[in-house]
């Protein structure tokens, strides 16, 4: 088509608009390592595809509600998170060890990497945008108090609370306390208890009246 | 001091495609053994330094581009895709693009 005209920037059929710069460097980047043979399409598929829809927190959940409904296992996940992890078919990464922390009366658990974003991805997928801000990385050190009444959780003054920095090789999922009022409860009914946020730390489980709250809405 | 503070509505695990294939290659190559998961947290951490010193805000929304940006750095570093090699394939699928009609596939060839 001849670029003659006044409107031919408006004639979108001659060409397709490029996508973004910065995706224009990812495409670039992906298509010289295919290229080379550094990297697999089927492999970069098959990544994407684990971390949008197969991993996530519902694995953490069955892991904590087994924790608190079963003692042997819960004694497993102390000794070798790893393989109490794996039990469910959950397999990390290799070089990735995963280290289960249990909140109680008198200590509370927080997960933080101040270094960039190490996270337990087998049990609860990829980390929410908060987790990856500098705020939450920084105050989670110096005020973990802080940050955990700005979600809500305000704890006792006696109740310690221990941070948890992350690292490429050491991955920490928080148990939470097992709530009041759920007796006799199934673990399957305990999963729908269990919060992303509360396997990171930053808040309790739910109470089995914030369930009927939910229901409400 | 900003506050770390959730969004009530549920996120999404990548929100545009191309952070999801960033990640995936980050890993594909932390995989075949080209760095380590150390090497990689560290430059992923470098990067996000050198971002903030910028001026970044470092809200975690600007997460990925400090990824790419660690994933372009330690690709040169290695030798597994120089920056002027990554520079010029860009132009290469820009032309590509503009050279398409739209609707057709985009293709090398097509430049």
């Amino acid at each position: 088509m001849p670029h003659d005209g006044p409107d031919h920037d408006h004639d979108h059929r001659d060409h397709t608009e490029p996508p973004s710069d910065v995706a224009l460097r990812v495409k670039s980047l992906e298509s010289l390592l295919i290229e080379k043979g550094l990297v697999d399409p089927a492999t970069l598929d098959a990544l994407v595809d684990r971390y949008e829809h197969h991993v996530g927190p519902q694995n953490g959940k069955k892991v904590v509600a087994r924790a608190w409904t079963d003692p042997d296992y819960r004694q497993w996940l102390q000794d070798d998170a790893n393989a109490a992890i794996g039990d469910f078919g959950f397999k990390g990464r290799q070089g990735e060890h995963m280290v289960c922390v249990e909140n109680g009366p008198k200590a509370h658990n927080l997960v933080v990497c101040t270094l960039c974003s190490c996270y337990p991805w087998t049990v609860l997928g990829l980390p929410p945008v908060w987790y990856k801000s500098a705020p939450y990385r920084s105050r989670a050190v110096a005020d973990p108090r802080g940050v955990l009444a700005e979600f809500g959780t305000v704890l006792d003054p006696d109740v310690e609370i221990r941070v948890w920095d992350s690292t490429s090789e050491m991955r920490y999922l928080v148990i939470p306390e097992r709530p009041a009022g759920t007796e006799g409860w199934t673990a399957e009914q305990l999963e729908r208890l269990v919060t992303r946020n509360s396997m990171i730390g930053v808040e309790k489980a739910k109470a089995p009246a914030d369930l009927a709250k939910d229901a409400a809405e | 001091m900003t506050t770390v503070s959730e969004p009530a509505f549920c996120e999404p695990v990548f929100e545009e495609p191309w952070q999801a294939q960033a990640f995936a290659l980050a890993n594909a190559l932390i995989d075949k053994g080209f760095f380590s998961a150390e090497e990689w947290a560290q430059a992923l951490g470098a990067e996000i330094r050198r971002a903030q010193a910028a001026g970044d805000p470092d809200t975690g929304e600007t997460y990925y581009n400090h990824w790419l940006a660690a994933l372009e750095r330690l690709c040169a570093d290695k030798g597994l895709a120089l920056g002027a090699e990554v520079a010029r394939r860009a132009e290469e699928w820009r032309d590509a693009y503009l050279a398409t009609p739209h609707g057709k596939p985009v293709s090398l060839r097509n430049r």
